[in-house]
């Protein structure tokens, strides 16, 4: 007997915990199987694009802490840098190395929560988080030390830093490169082979090449399907023209692909860390830049390699002290323009590791 | 490093083209017409030589006389990029075509620029708000908000 099905319709979030923040989905299913959705933005839309034109370009800086809140340090490079650009300001070398192994820092921490996240929606209840979380923490007590704070670090500044990092913190990234690795190891040892991971990951939620880039993806998510492109190679800034890495790619693009190049990109900002820890000269950490920064009329496009992909700022400046325009490029909005295309046949429990492959924050989605 | 080409030369190629389609030049940019606005970008991504398969992002601007449009394209391949510009004079109605057909990425940036904004696209496949909700009124990001 054929029992009688209809499209049935439900909503995922805006508030449920697979949905890493207030972000919902609003699917249409046939029994299990996912035959259309449509994601629903905006639910912490702050306006922080029209935040930014009331305040001093220095001002704007806790802002962008706020976007990508599990990676604010890489949020305040890819904003200084900008201003930077606008304005025509260099940055002393010992501050480039600081702002390297920061941002290789914020990497690894940013990195962590999303595999540890990833594993959590694959059903590896908090186990892996945890596991996770316990590195993480070694890396916010870094961050502690040098800026007081351990979410929001509000620590880079025009034209350099505040105030230099304190003489204990390269010992502390020392004995935090030494650990590091077999952490990472004990992960791959756990989770690289583990037969239910493969079984939920591998061959689900392919985002194909082309679409990839087409869709603008960046970081991981591009990466993962086998583009080989980033920043730091591609675009470098800052002094990574200056280390050896390299730059891992997936095959197909699928989850696991994703999750695969999450984790071999920790072992390469190991090794970024490692070289830049070595090479770090003394000095300055600041130029000598007006407290009101005032740019040039014009525009700038300055961007990074954010954990999540690529984050720029595109600035404009009529020569006042406030940014006249001030838009966000965010990974996060950009790597979802392919949701639906990535969760159209699977079923709802695949869907979830899909959405959590994917790794975004939804104060830059939705900024 | 990523090659910023120069708005002039690329201009020159385009004119051969499009004979009107350029309405300014200069080193770091090109100021397209609004009308020829989407086969310019096709010509810019389908021919090999410049194969513009990446697009960075789009933005709009208000300067109180019209607003600018601005979009970021790389390519991949030879790892260079081009600035475009173009302008929208009319602030009650603003329109543009849509570039979702060239590069799927456009989709929910054109939805943020028609929702903060209000710059409306032409054949945007699902043009709606996308941060605020339906009826809500005004385009905060335009500078006559508030």
């Amino acid at each position: 007997m054929v029992i009688k099905t209809e499209p049935f319709v439900l909503n995922i979030g805006p508030v449920h915990p697979s949905t890493h923040g207030v972000f919902r989905m609003r699917a249409t299913l046939d029994g299990e199987v996912i035959i259309d959705l449509e994601p629903v933005f905006g639910y912490l839309h702050r306006g922080v694009e029209k935040l930014a034109e009331e305040r001093t370009y220095t001002g704007v800086i806790p802002l962008t802490d706020r976007l990508d809140y599990l990676a604010s340090m890489t949020n305040n490079l890819a904003y200084v840098l900008a201003v930077e650009k606008l304005a025509g300001i260099t940055v002393p070398e010992r501050a480039e190395y600081i702002r390297v192994i920061l941002s290789e820092l914020q990497r690894l921490a940013s990195h962590l929560i999303a595999v540890g996240a990833f594993l959590n929606d694959c059903g590896a209840y908090f186990t892996p988080f945890l596991y996770m979380f316990r590195e993480r923490e070694k890396i916010v007590d870094l961050f502690e030390m040098v800026t007081g704070q351990r979410l929001l670090y509000n620590y880079m500044r025009i034209g350099g830093f505040a105030q230099d990092i304190p003489d204990e913190f390269i010992p502390a990234v020392r004995g935090f490169l030494k650990q590091m690795p077999r952490f990472i190891d004990e992960y791959e040892r756990l989770l690289r082979e583990n037969e239910i991971l493969l079984a939920r990951a591998k061959g689900v939620g392919i985002l194909p090449r082309e679409m990839a880039i087409s869709i603008g993806a960046s970081g991981p998510v591009l990466r993962g399907s086998g583009v080989k492109w980033d920043i730091r190679k591609a675009d470098p800034y800052s002094v990574y023209d200056r280390f050896e890495f390299e730059i891992p790619t997936g095959t197909v693009g699928d989850c696991y692909d994703r999750y695969r190049v999450r984790v071999e990109e920790m072992k390469q900002s190991l090794r970024i860390l490692e070289q830049a820890v070595a090479q770090i000269p003394a000095g300055q950490v600041k130029t000598d830049v007006p407290f009101l920064v005032r740019p040039p009329a014009g525009d700038a496009y300055g961007r990074i390699e954010a954990p999540k992909g690529e984050l720029g700022f595109y600035l404009v400046s009529d020569g006042s002290i406030a940014p006249y325009r001030c838009h966000i490029r965010a990974p996060s909005l950009m790597n979802l323009t392919a949701l639906r295309e990535m969760m159209l046949g699977w079923k709802m429990q695949d869907a979830i590791i899909i959405f959590g492959s994917i790794d975004i924050t939804m104060g830059e989605v939705d900024r | 490093m990523t090659v910023s080409l120069s708005g002039n030369e690329i201009a020159k190629k385009i004119t051969e083209y499009f004979p009107q389609a350029v309405a300014e030049a200069s080193d770091e940019t090109i100021l397209i017409k609004t009308e020829v606005l989407f086969e310019v970008a096709g010509y810019l991504k389908n021919t090999p030589e410049f194969d513009f398969d990446y697009l960075n992002h789009i933005t709009a601007v208000d300067y109180y006389d019209y607003f600018e449009v601005v979009y970021q394209v790389t390519s991949l391949q030879y790892n260079h990029s081009l600035v475009l510009k173009t302008r929208c004079y009319d602030r009650d109605n603003a329109v543009l075509p849509s570039v979702v057909r060239l590069w799927r990425g456009a989709d929910y940036q054109e939805r943020e620029i028609y929702d903060l904004m209000g710059i409306s696209f032409e054949g945007h496949p699902n043009l709606k708000r996308i941060a605020l909700w339906s009826g809500f009124e005004g385009h905060p990001l335009r500078k006559d908000y508030l």
